[in-house]
């Protein structure tokens, strides 16, 4: 029970997927024009989540280490469907609001970065648990962003006036770019944080994203790495690897031929005997 | 001649209006990370034009025949993210085999693409906006070619300011994300063209 509340707890404030794993970036700018809409999706991306880190859990043992990433895929992707069909009959509202982007679910890089670093490892009901929190956390951070550009954007919160009538809404904020501009400002923020800690002798620590890197910092230490600094290191391994291969078929093929000459040679040596 | 026309439509809505990544926020990974030089930017471009055209293509072929032909049009979101899969898959492949120089330029992009979201935004879209097979490929180049003039100026604006001197919290990613910000206001200004 501890062990669920503090994946709990993990999941909500300590890595919370949008604040500070920076994952999942494309829903968290698309549909946080409201409160409302960043609720909804969170709880949407939660339940799927949440089940589908507990199925591939129970699954881990069966799944082969080769195909588990389209296994995961699959799983997560049947989840996406049951939600989506459950909320085509039950909240057509919230359904049309997000739109594309409830069978979008199945790429958001939470889901599989939470499967591949902590599902895949643990057994299923702490799995559930980091499920729930990771998903409580993003829905948290979603409704969080969608409150603020609804206050800047249309002086409400959750469809509710808020702000003195003498306060003219920036509409640009729940257009668009104020997504870019919201995010800026977070992650400027975040940076503040780590460079503080930084100073102050605590480093910021590596974090398990199931990627080694936030999607923010993909370019300067992510998969985006490789196409700036070793790209050329890469490919010059790739041609070693490919020529080694070649010397290794080499030898082969040279150790068949003398085995081959060898079989000859005894196959004359007991035509010898015969005659 | 209507037709030629809806399609014109679909091709500058698709590319401009509604970018694919500064309007719609598909992709973004790839356009954030790797965005840093013109080159790069041009290489993603062009594999995502490829890799999109492909596979609405296929897409909107297998929805026709297979999905709606049986009444499982419900599973399409498995379907379609399976047949990406291994489409990115085969594609890389063949290219390896059959083009070895265009492989050198787009193989190193290929499997990045395979979890970009624009791809399966795009099947999805034709789906839901009913498109047949012909208007989703249009769709589908039109959308990666706005993803691809969008990556290749934020790299060309990203070169320029490098050097620049910018508040200590703000270097790296903030600024880029300013940047996008600022395109897409931009970008709102392509709406008169409809």
């Amino acid at each position: 029970m501890n062990k669920a509340g503090e994946r709990l707890f993990n999941g909500l404030i300590k890595e919370n997927p949008t604040f500070v794993l920076m994952l999942g970036m494309c829903p968290t700018l698309a549909v946080t024009t409201s409160a409302m809409n960043g609720l909804g999706m969170g709880l949407t991306t939660a339940v799927v989540l949440a089940l589908s880190n507990m199925i591939i859990s129970v699954l881990r043992g069966i799944i082969p280490n080769r195909v588990r990433i389209p296994a995961f895929i699959v799983i997560i992707a049947s989840f996406v469907t049951v939600v989506q069909l459950l909320l085509e009959a039950y909240i057509p509202a919230l359904n049309t609001a997000l739109g594309m982007y409830i069978p979008l679910i199945v790429v958001n890089c939470i889901i599989l970065g939470r499967a591949e670093s902590y599902a895949y490892f643990n057994g299923p009901i702490p799995s559930l648990f980091d499920g729930i929190g990771m998903g409580l956390g993003f829905t948290f951070a979603l409704t969080c962003i969608g409150a603020v550009r609804e206050i800047l954007g249309a002086g409400k919160i959750f469809d509710i006036q808020i702000m003195p009538d003498s306060y003219t809404p920036i509409g640009i904020f729940v257009l668009a770019p104020g997504a870019f501009f919201v995010l800026a400002a977070l992650t400027a923020f975040q940076n503040f944080l780590k460079n503080r800690r930084a100073r102050a002798g605590k480093p910021y620590e590596k974090i398990q994203s199931g990627c080694s890197e936030d999607c923010m910092n993909c370019s300067d230490k992510g998969c985006s790495k490789r196409f700036y600094d070793d790209s050329k290191s890469k490919v010059e391994e790739k041609a070693k690897e490919t020529t080694d291969k070649k010397e290794a078929v080499e030898t082969k093929t040279e150790k068949i031929e003398e085995a081959e000459e060898e079989k000859e040679l005894e196959v004359v040596d007991l035509e010898k005997e015969d005659k | 001649m209507d037709n030629v026309k809806e399609l014109l439509v679909i091709l500058i809505s698709s590319s401009l209006v509604s970018n694919v990544v500064l309007s719609q926020f598909l992709g973004l990974c790839p356009f954030l990370g790797v965005s840093r030089k013109i080159k790069t930017a041009a290489g993603m471009g062009t594999a995502v034009i490829f890799v999109i055209t492909l596979a609405s293509a296929v897409a909107g072929v297998i929805y026709k025949y297979v999905l709606q032909a049986f009444g499982i049009e419900y599973l399409q979101t498995i379907v379609f993210i399976l047949v990406i899969a291994a489409l990115v898959q085969f594609v890389e492949m063949f290219l390896r085999k059959a083009m070895p120089s265009l492989y050198e330029a787009l193989g190193v992009y290929l499997p990045l693409i395979t979890t970009n979201c624009a791809v399966l935004g795009v099947a999805i879209s034709n789906v839901q906006k009913e498109y047949d097979i012909l208007t989703g490929v249009v769709n589908g180049f039109a959308t990666s070619a706005g993803f691809t003039i969008s990556i290749v100026i934020l790299a060309g604006l990203r070169e320029k300011m490098e050097y620049n001197d910018v508040p200590e919290s703000f270097k790296g990613m903030p600024t880029v994300l300013l940047t996008a910000g600022l395109m897409a206001i931009a970008f709102c200004g392509f709406s008169g063209l409809l």
